[in-house]
Order: C-alpha cells, then sequence, then structure tokens
C-alpha cells in the first residue's frame, strides 16, 4: 500500500499532466506520435480542427474509461483491452461525423478510423491513465487533445494560407499579385499536396528544436 | 481474370499512391526504422506480409460475414481485433517453423499492429470498392511493396546523410521529414501512368 501511495505521488497531477501536453510534452512536435492525420488532414484549417476535435473526444473517453479499468484488467491484455476500448470510441466519433458533418466526413476518409491506431491515444492510456485516476487521466487527455489541436491548427494555418490563401475558407491572401506584368505572388500548391505536408512538419520540428537549444544554452549561460 | 486491370491496380498501390508519400499511412516507422538500409527492409518485408494477410481475412470477414448481417458498424473493431490476432499469429507461427526468418524481423512484428498502413490498407480496400478478392489480395500485397520501396529508399539517403553537415537543430526527424518532401515530389511525377 504504501508503495503504491510513493508512486503516485510521484506522478504528476492533474494541472501538470494537463499543462505539459499543450507545450512541453506536445504529442506531434515534441514526442512525434499521431504523424498520420497530423500529415494528411492539415491542408485546410476546417480539417485540422475537426480531427483534432475528434481525436480529442476518442482520447478523453479512452482515458476516462481505461482509468476506471486500472484495477480490473490483466497486465497482458492490456494492449488488447485499450485497443478495443479507442475502436469503440472511434466507431461513435465516426457515425456521429457522418451523420452531422457528412462533407468533412467524406473529406476526412480513412483518417477517421485510422485515430484506432494513433499511437497518441494508446501511450496516454500506457503512461498515464492505466496508474492514475479518472480526473487526472481527464486532465491529462484535455491537455494532450489541446496540444494535438494546437500543432494541427498552425499546420493547418500554415498550408492554407500559402497553399489557396484562404482560412477557414475565406480569402485573406490575394490569388495572384502582378506587377507590371510579371506575377510577382501566386498561391503555392505544392503546400496543399502531399510534400507540403512533409515539408511544413520538418520545418515546425526544426524550429521547436531551435527554440529549445535557444532556451538551454541561455539557462546554462546565465548560471 | 482481368490481368490488365490487376496489373494497373499494382502500379497504383506500389507507386503512383504510394501508401507513404501519398497517403501518409505507416509514418511511425518510415522515421523510426530507417535508419539502416537491411532493418528497412525487415522492416517492409514483415509489413508486406502482415498486409497481404490481412488484407485478404478482413476482405472475406467483411464481404461474408459483416455485410449480410448488417454488422458494417462494427467494421472498424473487428478489422483492428483481426489485425492484432494476425500479428500474434504469424509471430508465433514463424517462431516456430522459420526461426531463422523470426530472427531477422521478429522483433518489427509486434510494432505492427500500430502500423496505420495495415488497417489503412484493410479500410481503403472498401473505400476504393474493389469487387474480387483477386483485386483486394493484388491491392494489399502492392501496397506493402510500395511501402517498402519508400522506406528503402529513405534509408539508403539516410544512410549517405551521416556523412553531410546538418544544421543542428535539423538533425534526426526534421531533416528526415524535408527529405520525404522531395521524394514525394518525385514520387508526384508517377501520376501519369496509371490514371
Amino acid at each position: 500500500m504504501s508503495e503504491t501511495n510513493s508512486a503516485s505521488t510521484q506522478l504528476p497531477g492533474a494541472g501538470r499532466r494537463f499543462l505539459n501536453g499543450l507545450l512541453p510534452e506536445n504529442p506531434t512536435l515534441r514526442q512525434l506520435l499521431g504523424m498520420c492525420p497530423t500529415l494528411a488532414v492539415t491542408n485546410t484549417l476546417a480539417g485540422a480542427v475537426t480531427m483534432a476535435g475528434a481525436t480529442t473526444f476518442v482520447l478523453v473517453m479512452s482515458n476516462c474509461v481505461t482509468s476506471l479499468l486500472r484495477n480490473l484488467i490483466k497486465p497482458h491484455m492490456r494492449i488488447l483491452v485499450y485497443t478495443l476500448t479507442i475502436a469503440a470510441f472511434v466507431t461513435i466519433a465516426d457515425r456521429f461525423l457522418a451523420a452531422f458533418l457528412p462533407t468533412m466526413s467524406e473529406k476526412l476518409g480513412p483518417y477517421v478510423p485510422l485515430i484506432v491506431v494513433n499511437c497518441i491515444i494508446i501511450s496516454r492510456a500506457e503512461i498515464c491513465a492505466s496508474r492514475q485516476g479518472p480526473g487526472v487521466a481527464i486532465a491529462d487527455a484535455l491537455g494532450m487533445g489541446g496540444g494535438f489541436l494546437l500543432t494541427l491548427s498552425a499546420m493547418g494555418v500554415i498550408r492554407e494560407v500559402i497553399g489557396f490563401g484562404t482560412l477557414f475558407g475565406l480569402r485573406v491572401l490575394p490569388e495572384q499579385v502582378t506587377v507590371g506584368g510579371v506575377v510577382m505572388w501566386k498561391a503555392w500548391t505544392i503546400m496543399i499536396l502531399p510534400p507540403g505536408a512533409f515539408l511544413t512538419l520538418g520545418v515546425l520540428i526544426g524550429v521547436v528544436n531551435w527554440v529549445q537549444m535557444k532556451k538551454k544554452a541561455r539557462q546554462s549561460g546565465g548560471q | 481474370m482481368d490481368i490488365g486491370h490487376l496489373v494497373a491496380i499494382a502500379i497504383t498501390a506500389a507507386v503512383i499512391q504510394n501508401i507513404v508519400l501519398t497517403y501518409f499511412m505507416g509514418i511511425c516507422p518510415f522515421l523510426g526504422v530507417s535508419r539502416r538500409v537491411d532493418m528497412a527492409f525487415g522492416m517492409g518485408a514483415a509489413v508486406t506480409f502482415v498486409n497481404t494477410a490481412a488484407g485478404v481475412v478482413t476482405y472475406l470477414l467483411q464481404a461474408y460475414v459483416l455485410i449480410p448481417y448488417h454488422l458494417e458498424f462494427l467494421q472498424y473493431v473487428v478489422f483492428i481485433f483481426v489485425i492484432a490476432a494476425m500479428v500474434q499469429l504469424v509471430e508465433m507461427y514463424l517462431r516456430k517453423f522459420f526461426p531463422r526468418l523470426y530472427d531477422s524481423f521478429g522483433i518489427y512484428l509486434p510494432l505492427i499492429t500500430t502500423n496505420c498502413a495495415i488497417l489503412g490498407t484493410t479500410l481503403l480496400i472498401w473505400i476504393k470498392g474493389f469487387g474480387t478478392l483477386a483485386q483486394a489480395t493484388v491491392f494489399s500485397a502492392f501496397v506493402g511493396v510500395g511501402f517498402t520501396l519508400a522506406i528503402v529508399i529513405m534509408a539508403g539517403i539516410r544512410e549517405e546523410l551521416d556523412f553531410a553537415d546538418v544544421p543542428k537543430a535539423l538533425r534526426g526527424p526534421a531533416i528526415t521529414l524535408m527529405i520525404a518532401a522531395i521524394l514525394a515530389m518525385a514520387f508526384m511525377g508517377f501520376a501519369g501512368i496509371g490514371g
């Protein structure tokens, strides 16, 4: 009993879990999990936000259920139980999208069902929900979902603005700028195609690493 | 059997709509296991193997069990269960009967359950509406070939990259993703072939 107590005091609390998910342990940029939806659905901001919303819903529900069941699940069966729990909630999210946002559901295509194998969800079940109570697990899920939403929105904004010149479908940049008969600016179609996804994510991860290195250098320089 | 149609499906699945570079599935192993060519090839072989088997089994299940009994809403739960079970079975079978093969790609097998390329392929078979078992089999096998192709090319490039002077912040996943962007552009060049 004392052993489990000391173990649980070492684990971060609800507030810490929530904040960790947003930036310090951002699932996509820091932990490199859930790459497939990050690349696939971010050519428009609307798609990115819908995807993050669906993933957060599944994450919250699966963390909650896993946390409540944590004392009943046998260790060797746990991955199977997590996966089936997640698959059940993904089915709910998918049916919901198909019913209320049919065009978006069609556009996201196979990527909604692929939330089942999104490593973010199973890693949170394993790292947090299987060891801590439902309150902490839900805070953790909201933090991770929020971090995922931040990254996906950043990708969506960059790719949609540069690729289409629009944001949420509203025009923010002119389609073409011509100065004296020479085309100075034209929307970069490549940004909405697969190569643009890889490039944007590569640059984002590079920038985050660079900021982190600067921060570390400043801290060690100050001491 | 319409062989020409099957060939078109195979080429489309392997290069034109490469699973990694146009569908973004299987990115985790693509970034994680692409450091050396032999490891990349082992992973590719394991994925191709499981992918083909999973494609066939889920096709049969969907066509002869789920659709006749109107249980399509169970598709995701059933498919992921089949894949997880299949990976376990393949692992045990290989360990017992092909120990040398098991040694060469045994470590990659457990990773495959959460490889979204497998679940993605089994779902794409239905999204693309393939009508026969032959088409589904050819499609899932050549998706695996396409995965192998992409991951081996990437590993080859990364082996050379060891000698390059990459800026410190870009080392690791960042530069790998940028290379993937260029690879994806190269693969876009195949777009005119099939249709």
